[in-house]
């Protein structure tokens, strides 16, 4: 069992180890989804939406795993509960919104593969925490993952009227800007300790 | 797909050669960035990380490729997915049996293979359509290719952020480390580098085609 407070541990997940800033969990989304500002504030809000869900899936398959006697069969009950949710994710989204549909693109059902639900899902099982500690923590983690995603595509979207050279052009120029972010979260470090 | 006519040893070669450099997963592709700047920051892990992911991409790509005729379509990502995970379990253990210390070093980071793009995508994309051989082939060329990859990243990093290669202290004792090629912005910098590097090497290949082609004309 762990002890942290639940607001250390939100701060933590958010800014101080900021899944995709100092993690590197869910940079393809991160390198791929941030052109714009308005689709880059939606992945965020579906990232957390699914973190959130599979986070607490992960807690009680963890508990039924245990209690089976069967942990092997972890990383594969977790990646089925994430497809599953994704999937679901996907079809509201295409109901309620189709424009959003067509600007996610690929990147929703590519969710599943974003490594940050996986790695929120291990981690909070390696950390032994509670089902109230987790909840707080997938918020953490999708309000980190959503921040790093909108002050990405703030920084791009006024890239795109600068005269950059055309061998910066592209991922190579998207890398630098994330290296300095991630460079500047380094100024959180110990403030959730 | 190109060389369709070619001989059959040269086409299975090039299925091989391609993943090298042509199409290097994480300098052209860009696929698989996780990993790619998460276990870097020192030689060594960057080329246990380099082997599991060749590992679980060879078994995968072959089962893949095994099981491509009864595989129905609707369901497919979630067969690949599936295949890959138990692999990835296998890989998991094995590690942890072989060198505790690596296991630990590496961390979640085993495990999150399953969701690495590029075995994904090379199931989806070669492994569901092609044979058994070719398929092994493919996973071999991406996979060495990857470890490539992982490790000139590794490298530059260890090198400038702890002066060693490898575990093996490379300049004399009053070089200062760069601490920040060690830290998560040094992995950011160092693969934005090296990807600057690649497109300054292609944008030079291009002027120099369409060079020929004008003075050809």
């Amino acid at each position: 069992m762990n002890n942290d407070s639940l607001w250390s541990i939100f701060l933590n997940a958010s800014l101080v180890n900021n899944f995709v800033l100092a993690y590197f969990l869910g940079i393809c989304p991160f390198l791929g989804v941030s052109g714009k500002l308005a689709t880059a504030t939606r992945m965020g809000g579906a990232v957390c939406f699914v973190m959130l869900v599979s986070s607490v899936c992960a807690y009680g398959i963890h508990h039924l795993l245990i209690a089976i006697d069967a942990p092997y069969l972890q990383l594969i009950s977790y990646i089925v509960v994430i497809a599953s949710t994704v999937q679901l994710v996907e079809m509201f989204i295409k109901k309620m919104s189709p424009t959003l549909f067509r600007a996610l693109g690929i990147f929703l059902p590519l969710i599943t593969t974003n490594c940050a639900i996986l790695g929120l899902a291990l981690f909070q099982t390696n950390k032994g925490y509670d089902l109230l500690q987790c909840v707080v923590y997938a918020l953490g983690a999708g309000s980190g993952f959503t921040l790093a995603l909108v002050l990405m595509a703030g920084v791009r979207e006024k890239l795109e009227l600068a005269t950059v050279p055309d061998m910066v052009q592209g991922t190579a120029l998207t890398l630098m800007i994330a290296g300095i972010l991630s460079l500047s979260f380094m100024g959180f470090a110990g403030l959730g300790a | 797909m190109v060389n369709k006519g070619s001989a059959a040893t040269s086409s299975s070669t090039d299925e091989f050669i391609k993943g090298l450099w042509r199409d290097n997963p994480v300098f052209v592709q860009v696929l698989g960035m996780c990993p790619v700047l998460a276990v870097t920051n020192s030689g060594i892990n960057a080329l246990a990380m380099g082997l599991a992911t060749l590992f679980v991409l060879v078994l995968s790509n072959a089962l893949v490729s095994m099981l491509r005729h009864f595989i129905p379509r609707q369901v497919r990502i979630a067969t690949f997915i599936l295949i890959i995970a138990t692999f990835v379990t296998v890989v998991d253990y094995l590690i942890q049996a072989i060198s505790l210390d690596l296991h630990r070093a590496l961390g979640a980071f085993i495990s999150l293979i399953v969701v690495n793009c590029l075995i994904l995508g090379r199931a989806e994309a070669f492994a569901c359509k092609n044979s058994v051989g070719r398929s092994i082939l493919d996973g071999l060329g991406m996979g060495v290719g990857f470890t490539f990859a992982l490790l000139c990243l590794g490298g530059v990093r260890e090198i400038l952020g702890n002066g060693s290669l490898f575990g093996v202290a490379l300049f004399p004792a009053g070089f200062q480390p760069w601490i920040v090629m060690i830290l998560p912005s040094g992995g950011f910098f160092t693969l934005g580098l090296w990807l600057l590097l690649f497109n300054y090497l292609k944008g030079r290949r291009q002027a120099r085609q369409t060079l020929a082609q004008e003075v050809g004309v």
